[in-house]
C-alpha cells in the first residue's frame, strides 16, 4: 500500500510471509501489509468471493469463516473456530488451516459416497410443516465445483435455509465449526447449541428456524470426516518460525513472553493487538493504517490458564470463549452472561485481555471482574506489577500502561462457598449486543449480614467502575428489604451515566437500581423473576397447555 | 422421503430455492463478485455532515493529492439533467448549493482501490453554513414542512359519530422507521461499451427505473443503458429506488472517466446516504359501544419522509388504505400528512405504508378492549368486515373474498387462544416481576400497485433445440423464490421437468420497462406473464404435433416430459427438434396485467387492489417490569397463501416476515441525535432480530383455499402480508403491560413507543402506573 493517512509506526518493515493450509495444500502469500485484513486477502487478492462482506465490523457474520489450529490439550486433534475475517488481519492465520464455503465441498472426503438421491439418507429434519415433498429434486448432492456438498450445506439446502443467499456463506461456515466440533465426536446439536453457535450471524430473510433446523438435521447426514493427521502434519510443516527476521518484520508474533517484552520496548509505537476484533474495526471504520502490528496470541506463556489454589491466571491471549469456560467452571450461573457476549465468533477470536486492556466503557468482562476482585498483572521488560482491576483505567479508554507494558494475565479469585454472584446485563437484543447496563453483584451475607460487598458497573461512567458507594451502603448491613432500598438509591445516586442511542441517563440510573432490587428478589428465593432464565411452558401437539 | 418422478408437477411442491445449491456452495455471484472488466476503479461518496446548510465550497486539494486517488466527480460533471429522474423531481443528483441531510452525497472520489477511495473522500473539505434543520415529524407538523401536500379522507360523519359515541378516547402513538439491513449492502458497477452505450450491474429491484435514471442523468437515450441484476442480497424496498442512486452516481463517474467503475458502500455509508421505513406520528380519536364495536374515528397520520418525497406519497396512501386492516371503520376521517425533514429520504420498506397503517387501529382495538374490561380478541371480532354488510372499505372497494372470520376463529382454536389467556392471567397473578401478555390479530393486506399502471408484466420463454428451457421475466430476485416459482409455474405449463427450465439475470434489454419488483406482486404479475409466454410455445407445438397426428390440437397433452396425443408419446425434446426443423417459433413473449382495478387519485376512492390476503397471528410474550426486557415466547400464524404454488418458499416469506416485522416493533431502534446524525449507523449499534430471538414454537399453517380470483396457479401473494403479522407481538406487550398494572383506570390506553425496547416498555409501565 501507499502512504498512509495515519501512520503508527513510519519505519517502512518487511512484510513477512503468511503460510496457511486450505484446500489439502500449503499457500504461501508474499507482501501482505500487517493491516489488510483476511476478507481483503480472500475475495481481492485471491478472487475468492465466495465469503461475503456484511459489515465489515464483525457483527454480522457474512464473513464467517474456519480457522483450525492444533489443540492445546489434545495435541492429535484440531480446534476449529469460525471467525470473522473482515476484522481479522490476514497475517493472524499465519501456520493454520483455513476453510471458507468455496473449500468445504470439494476438500472433504467422505466415508462413504453422498448419496445421489437429496434426502435418501434419511435426512430428519425436525420440522413436520412442508406440505410438499422435500426430496426428490435437484436430486444430485453435487456442488457446482463437482465436490459433494458437506453436510452443513445439504442440510442448509434441504430445509430452505437460504433465500438471498448473502448472509449464507457466514452461516455454513459457522455450522461447519459446529460439525466439526460437536457433530464429529458424536455430541447431538440441541436447539440452545445451535443458537449459540450461531449467534454471530445475522439473516435477514428466513426468521432463522429452517437454520436452525439446518443445524440439528447435519448430524443425521452421511458423515464427513476430515483428514486430521494430514492437516497436522502439514501445519507442522508450516508451524511459524521465530527467527532475526521477526525483528524487522511489520507483522511481529513473537512466541515467548521475554521476546514480546523485548519486541514491545523496542517498538513503543506498535499497534498491539490479540483478537483484534476491536483494533479490527480502527482498519475497517476508521481508515487506520496500521504500520506495524505486535500481535501476542502466539505467546506460550500467555495462551495458558493456570490454576491455582485461590485464583485462575488467565493469560493475556487467551479467547474470550476460553476464558469464560475457565470462569463457567467455577461459576456455573455464568454460563448465560458468557453467551450473550457479542457473538461466537467473536468470542472465537477476541481475547478476555483484549475486552480489559481496550477499556470500553461499556465492555463486558469488566464489571464482573470487577465484582471478582480480579487484579491484572502488566508487564515489561523491566518487571511486573500487578492491582485490582478497576485501578486500570484512568478515563475514557484511558489507562496506566507505560508504552513498553503489556497486559499478561488476569488473576481472578476463584468462588467462596459465602458468595452470592449475579451478573445483570441490559441491551436492546438479547444475544450479540453491547450493552445499555452491566451490573455485577457479589455479596457475602453471613448470618443475615452483608459481610463482603464487591460490585462493578459498566455503562455508567467513561470506565468500568466499582460502586463503591453501594457498597459501602451495603457493608455491615442487615440484608433486608430497607437496607436494599437504601443502596438502590446509593447506587442510583453514584453515577451520572450519559444518555446515547443505547439508552437514556434516566433509564440507566432507574434500571441500575431496579437491578439490585432483582438481586434482592433472587435472594429471597422467588421463581421467574430474569427473562433470561425464564422459559414458556411447554404446549403440547394439541395445542393444549401442558 | 418420496422421489421426484418426472410426472409431478413442479407447482404446488416446495422446490428447493433455484440458487440454493449455488448460494450454500459459495458460487452464487452478486455484483461484488463478478469478474471485474480491465482498468476498474473504485468510487466512495463524499457526504454531508450537516443536516441543513448552505455548501460555500468544496475543497478536493488533500483528497486528489492522496494516493491512488484518480479523480473527485462533483455536481458540475453531470452531462444530464443534474436533478434526479424521480418521480416528484425534487432531488438533486449530487448536492451542490445546499445539502439536506446528515449523509447527502455530494461527489464521488475515484481511486485505484476501496479503501484509497473511501480514504480520500473523507479528506475532501466542504465548507458549509448550517441552517436550522428540521429532525422531527412534531417539528415539520408544527412549521407545515410538507414534501407532498397532506391527503384528507373521509366516509360519513366521523365527528358526529364520536359525539353520540358511548364511549370515546383518545390516544397518541409514535412509531419508529426501520432500517432494511439486507445483507448485501448497495452495489453499482458501471462498464463503459462501445458508442456511447453503457452496462450497469445493480443490486435493484427495478433495473427499468435505473435505466431511465442512469439515461437521463447522462443525457442520452435508453436504449444506450442495459441494466442487469442477477439477485439481489436481499432487498425489501430497500432496492427500489435507493440502488438508482448509485448506479447514476457510479455512471457519471464512468461517463467521466470512461472506465468502469464500482461503486460499494461501506455498511456505515449504506446507513447515513439510504432511507428507511418511514417512521409515524399519530393522534387520534375513537368512538365505540359497549360492544367494543367501533362507531367513529378521526386519525391523523404523520408521515416522516425525509428530504425528499420519494416514493412517500404512495407510503403514505396505503397506510390510509390499510388505517382500517380487518374492520369496518363506519364514520372515519383521516388526516395524512408527508412531513419534510432534514434526514435521509424515508423510501419503500415490506408492507409500504400497510404496517404504518395497521398498528394504529390494531392499537386502538386493544385499548377499546382493555377500556371495556373484554377480550381483545373479541373486539377486533365485532369490528371484521362483514360478508353483505359492512363490507366497503373507506375507500369504496367492496370486499369480496372476505375469510376473516373463519381465519381467525380457525387459529383461535389451534394456537389455544382462550385456554392460554385464561392460563396467563392466573400465572401473572402470581408472577410479581414478570408478566405474560398474549394478542391474537389479522392482517388483510390489499394486493397490487396503487398505481395502476405499474400492475403489468413481461416475459420471454426460449425453447432451445435440447428441449432445455430458459425463462426471463421483467421481476427481479432477491431471495424470495420469485424466479423458483417462475420456473415452476413454466415447467408445468410445457409438461417438463423443473429442472429443465432455468431462470436468467434481470435484463432491460430482455424486458423493457418493468415495474420494480414490489408490492408482493413479483410472482403474480411475472409469473402470469411467463406462463403466458410459455402457453405460446405450447400452442405452437401442439398445433405442430396435432398436424403430425391428425388429431385436434386441444386434445395434445404436455406432461412428464412428454408430448402425448391420442395417437402418440413423444420426448419433449424430440418434437423440440422436429417442430424447429420445421420453422415452428419456439420462443415467445408474454404479457399480463391485473384486470378489475381502477383507483382515482384525487379522491383515494376505487379498487385499488385485485384481491386481500389475509393472515393472522398469535403471539404470547413475557416482559420484565424490572427493566422492561421483553421476550417473544410463542408465536402461531395461520396465513392465507391460496393455493401455494411453493409451501416452503412461502413459509419462509411468512416466518422472514414476521421475524423482520418483530424487529420493527421491539429491537430496531433508530436514533438521531439532535444533530440530525443517525447514530445507530451499522449492526454494532442497530440491532436486527438474531437466532436467539426466536421462539422455539414458531408454527405455521397455510390456509387451504385457493385465490378467489383467477391469479397464477390460484395463488396468493405472500411477500409483505406476513410482515404485519408481527403487530401480535406489540398488541401482546400491551397486554402484558396492561397486566402489569392491575389498578390503572380503565379509559386510560396503555401508551407504548416502538419499538418496545427495553427503555420504551418501562416509560409505558411508568406512565401506566402514574396515571
Amino acid at each position: 500500500m501507499t502512504v498512509p493517512l495515519t501512520v503508527r509506526n513510519p519505519a517502512p518493515p518487511v512484510h513477512k510471509n503468511i503460510r496457511f493450509v486450505r484446500r489439502g495444500d500449503v499457500v504461501c502469500l508474499s507482501n501482505v501489509p500487517p493491516g489488510r485484513t483476511l476478507l481483503e486477502v480472500l475475495r481481492e487478492d485471491l478472487h475468492c468471493t465466495g465469503t461475503k462482506e456484511g459489515c465489515g465490523e464483525g457483527d454480522c457474520g457474512a464473513c464467517t469463516v474456519v480457522l483450525a489450529e492444533r489443540d492445546q490439550d489434545h495435541s492429535d486433534q484440531l480446534r476449529f473456530r469460525a471467525v470473522n475475517s473482515c476484522i481479522r488481519l490476514a497475517h493472524s492465520i499465519d501456520g493454520m488451516a483455513l476453510w471458507t464455503v468455496e473449500d468445504i465441498a470439494s476438500e472433504t472426503t467422505a466415508d462413504k459416497p453422498h448419496p445421489l438421491q437429496a434426502g435418501a439418507a434419511g435426512l430428519a429434519l425436525p420440522d413436520r410443516r412442508r406440505s410438499g415433498p422435500l426430496g426428490g429434486q435437484g436430486a444430485h448432492a453435487v456442488s457446482d465445483r463437482g465436490g459433494h456438498l458437506h453436510p452443513a450445506q445439504q442440510a442448509m439446502l434441504q430445509a430452505h435455509g437460504s433465500q438471498c443467499g448473502f448472509c449464507t456463506p457466514g452461516f455454513v461456515m459457522s455450522l461447519f465449526a459446529l460439525y466439526q466440533n460437536h457433530v464429529c465426536k458424536g455430541e447431538p446439536i440441541t436447539r440452545t447449541l445451535a443458537q449459540e453457535a450461531l449467534s454471530g450471524n445475522l439473516c435477514r430473510c428466513t426468521g432463522y428456524r429452517p437454520i436452525l433446523d439446518a443445524a440439528q438435521a447435519m448430524g443425521a447426514l452421511p458423515p464427513v470426516r476430515l483428514d486430521t493427521t494430514g492437516l497436522l502434519s502439514k501445519m507442522e510443516r508450516i508451524a511459524p518460525v521465530f527467527n532475526a527476521l521477526e525483528a524487522d518484520s511489520s507483522y511481529k508474533s513473537p512466541g515467548t513472553l521475554k521476546a514480546l517484552l523485548q519486541a514491545r520496548a523496542a517498538h513503543p509505537d506498535a499497534q498491539l493487538v490479540a483478537g483484534c476484533t476491536d483494533v479490527g474495526l480502527w482498519v475497517t471504520k476508521q481508515y487506520l493504517q496500521l504500520g506495524t502490528v505486535l500481535d501476542i496470541t502466539r505467546v506460550s506463556e500467555l495462551r495458558r490458564i493456570e490454576d491455582y489454589p485461590q485464583h485462575i491466571a488467565i493469560g493475556a491471549a487467551v479467547s474470550l470463549g476460553d476464558a469464560f469456560e475457565a470462569l463457567i467452571k467455577d461459576r456455573p450461573q455464568l454460563h448465560a452472561f458468557a453467551a450473550r457476549f457479542a457473538g461466537l465468533s467473536v468470542r472465537n477470536s477476541g481475547t478476555l485481555g483484549g475486552n480489559v486492556a481496550n477499556g470500553s466503557p461499556i465492555g463486558d468482562s469488566m464489571p464482573l471482574l470487577i465484582a471478582l476482585s480480579a487484579h491484572v498483572v502488566l508487564m515489561s521488560s523491566r518487571g511486573h506489577r500487578a492491582f485490582p482491576l478497576e485501578q486500570l483505567y484512568t478515563g475514557y479508554r484511558k489507562n496506566v500502561m507505560a508504552a513498553d507494558e503489556v497486559l499478561a494475565w488476569i488473576k481472578v479469585p476463584k468462588s467462596v462457598s459465602q458468595e452470592n454472584l449475579r451478573v445483570y446485563k441490559i441491551s436492546k437484543r438479547y444475544d450479540d449486543d453491547i450493552s445499555a447496563i452491566c451490573l455485577a453483584i457479589k455479596l457475602h451475607i453471613t448470618d443475615g449480614t452483608v459481610t463482603r460487598a464487591s460490585i462493578g458497573a459498566g455503562g455508567v461512567a467513561a470506565t468500568p467502575v466499582r460502586a463503591t458507594k453501594t457498597e459501602a451502603a451495603l457493608l455491615g448491613q442487615a440484608w433486608t428489604l430497607a437496607t436494599v432500598q437504601q443502596a438502590m438509591a446509593t447506587l442510583r445516586a453514584e453515577f451520572s451515566p450519559i444518555s446515547d442511542l443505547r439508552a437514556s441517563s434516566a433509564y440507566r440510573v432507574q434500571v441500575l437500581g431496579n437491578l439490585l432490587q432483582r438481586y434482592w428478589l433472587e435472594s429471597q428465593g422467588l421463581q421467574h423473576i430474569n427473562l433470561q432464565s425464564y422459559r414458556p411452558e411447554p404446549t403440547n401437539h394439541a395445542g393444549k397447555v401442558a | 422421503m418420496k422421489t421426484s418422478t418426472p410426472a409431478t408437477p413442479a407447482s404446488g411442491s416446495s422446490r428447493f430455492h433455484e440458487s440454493a445449491r449455488a448460494q450454500v456452495a459459495g458460487s452464487a455471484t452478486f455484483v461484488d463478485d463478478m469478474r471485474e472488466a480491465r482498468g476498474t476503479l473504485y468510487a466512495a461518496p463524499i457526504l454531508s455532515t450537516v443536516a441543513h446548510g448552505r455548501v460555500l465550497g468544496v475543497d478536493t486539494t488533500a483528497a486528489r493529492s492522496m494516493p491512488g486517488v484518480v479523480d473527485v466527480i462533483l455536481a458540475c460533471d453531470i452531462p444530464g439533467d443534474p436533478v434526479l429522474a424521480s418521480f416528484a423531481h425534487d432531488e438533486p443528483i449530487f448536492a451542490s448549493a445546499s445539502v439536506q441531510h446528515v449523509g447527502q452525497v455530494l461527489g464521488l472520489v475515484v481511486a485505484r482501490s476501496v479503501m484509497q477511495a473511501r480514504r480520500a473522500a473523507r479528506q475532501v473539505v466542504c465548507r458549509i453554513e448550517a441552517l436550522p434543520a428540521i429532525l422531527n415529524v412534531h417539528e415539520a407538523l408544527a412549521a407545515k414542512s410538507y414534501v407532498l401536500p397532506p391527503v384528507f379522507v373521509q366516509r360519513g360523519d366521523a365527528a358526529a359519530a364520536l359525539g353520540q359515541a358511548v364511549h370515546t378516547l383518545h390516544g397518541t402513538l409514535e412509531v419508529g422507521g426501520q432500517e432494511h439491513f439486507y445483507l448485501e449492502g448497495q452495489i453499482a458497477y458501471v462498464v463503459p461499451q462501445e458508442q456511447n452505450q453503457w452496462a450497469v450491474y445493480s443490486s435493484t429491484q427495478h433495473p427499468g427505473e435505473v435505466q431511465h435514471w442512469v439515461a437521463h442523468a447522462l443525457g442520452i437515450a435508453n436504449h444506450a443503458v442495459r441494466v442487469e441484476c442477477r439477485r439481489m442480497g436481499g432487498g425489501f424496498g430497500g432496492k427500489e429506488t435507493q440502488a438508482g442512486h448509485l448506479a447514476v452516481w457510479a455512471a457519471i463517474a464512468a461517463y467521466k472517466l470512461q472506465c468502469p467503475i464500482k461503486l460499494r458502500l461501506d455498511r456505515d455509508e449504506d446507513f447515513m446516504i439510504t432511507g428507511k421505513r418511514h417512521p409515524f406520528a399519530y393522534t387520534y380519536t375513537v368512538g365505540f359501544d359497549d360492544s367494543g364495536r367501533l362507531s367513529g374515528l378521526k386519525l391523523m397520520m404523520a408521515a416522516n419522509c425525509g428530504f425528499s418525497a420519494d416514493l412517500s406519497g404512495p407510503v403514505a396512501d396505503r397506510a390510509i388504505f390499510h388505517a382500517d386492516n380487518a374492520y369496518f371503520l363506519q364514520d372515519v376521517e383521516i388526516a395524512s400528512y408527508r412531513l419534510k425533514t432534514h434526514t435521509q429520504s424515508h423510501t419503500a420498506f415490506r408492507g409500504f405504508g400497510g404496517p404504518q397503517g395497521m398498528i394504529v387501529i390494531e392499537s386502538i382495538m386493544g385499548d377499546m378492549a382493555r377500556a371495556l374490561s373484554l377480550d381483545p380478541l373479541e373486539v377486533r371480532k365485532r369490528n371484521l368486515y362483514g360478508m353483505d354488510e359492512r363490507n366497503v372499505t373507506h375507500y369504496s372497494m367492496t370486499v369480496e373474498d372476505n375469510i376473516l372470520a373463519p381465519l381467525l376463529s380457525k387459529l383461535q382454536q389451534t394456537s389455544s387462544y382462550d385456554e392460554r389467556r385464561a392460563s396467563i392471567s392466573r400465572w401473572n397473578a402470581g408472577s410479581p416481576v414478570i408478566k405474560r401478555g398474549i394478542a391474537l390479530t389479522p392482517v388483510k393486506f390489499g394486493i397490487s400497485f396503487t398505481a395502476t399502471l405499474f400492475n403489468q408484466a413481461g416475459a420471454l420463454v426460449h425453447v432451445y433445440l435440447d428441449g432445455s428451457v430458459q425463462v426471463n421475466h421483467g421481476g427481479t430476485e432477491m431471495g424470495q423464490g420469485l424466479n423458483t416459482k417462475v420456473a415452476q409455474i413454466v415447467a408445468d405449463e410445457l409438461g417438463v421437468a423443473f429442472e429443465r427450465v432455468m431462470s436468467t439475470a434481470s435484463d432491460t434489454s430482455k424486458i423493457p420497462n418493468a415495474s420494480a419488483t414490489a408490492a408482493s406482486a413479483g410472482t403474480d404479475l411475472n409469473a402470469h406473464a411467463a406462463q403466458y409466454a410459455a402457453r405460446t410455445v405450447r400452442d405452437n407445438l401442439a398445433q405442430f404435433v396435432s398436424g403430425l397426428d391428425h388429431c385436434g390440437a386441444g386434445a395434445v397433452q404436455f406432461g412428464g416430459g412428454q408430448i402425448i396425443t391420442p395417437h402418440s408419446t413423444r420426448p419433449f425434446a424430440d418434437v423440440v427438434k422436429l417442430a424447429h426443423a420445421n420453422r415452428v417459433q419456439l420462443w415467445s413473449d408474454g404479457f399480463y396485467r391485473t384486470p378489475k382495478i381502477h383507483y382515482d387519485k384525487a379522491t383515494l376512492t376505487g379498487r385499488p387492489f385485485y384481491y386481500f390476503t389475509y393472515g393472522a397471528a398469535c403471539t404470547e410474550v413475557a416482559i420484565d417490569t424490572l427493566t422492561g426486557e421483553s421476550r417473544v415466547l410463542k408465536v402461531d400464524i395461520l396465513q392465507d397463501a391460496g393455493t401455494s404454488i411453493n409451501p416452503a418458499i412461502d413459509i419462509g416469506q411468512i416466518e422472514g416476515g414476521f421475524v423482520q416485522g418483530m424487529g420493527w416493533l421491539t429491537t430496531e431502534q433508530l436514533v438521531w441525535n439532535d444533530k440530525g446524525v443517525l447514530t445507530t449507523h451499522a449492526p454494532s449499534t442497530y440491532k436486527i432480530p438474531a437466532t436467539g430471538d426466536i421462539p422455539e414454537h414458531f408454527k405455521v399453517d397455510l390456509w387451504p383455499e385457493a385465490n378467489r380470483e383467477d391469479n397464477v396457479f390460484g395463488s396468493k401473494a405472500v411477500g409483505e402480508p406476513p410482515f404485519m403479522l408481527a403487530i401480535s407481538v406489540y398488541e401482546a406487550l400491551k397486554d402484558a403491560i396492561s397486566a402489569a398494572c392491575p389498578a390503572h383506570p380503565l379509559n386510560v390506553a396503555v401508551q407504548l413507543t416502538a419499538p418496545a425496547t427495553a427503555e420504551n416498555v418501562l416509560a409505558a409501565l411508568g406512565r401506566l402506573q402514574a396515571s
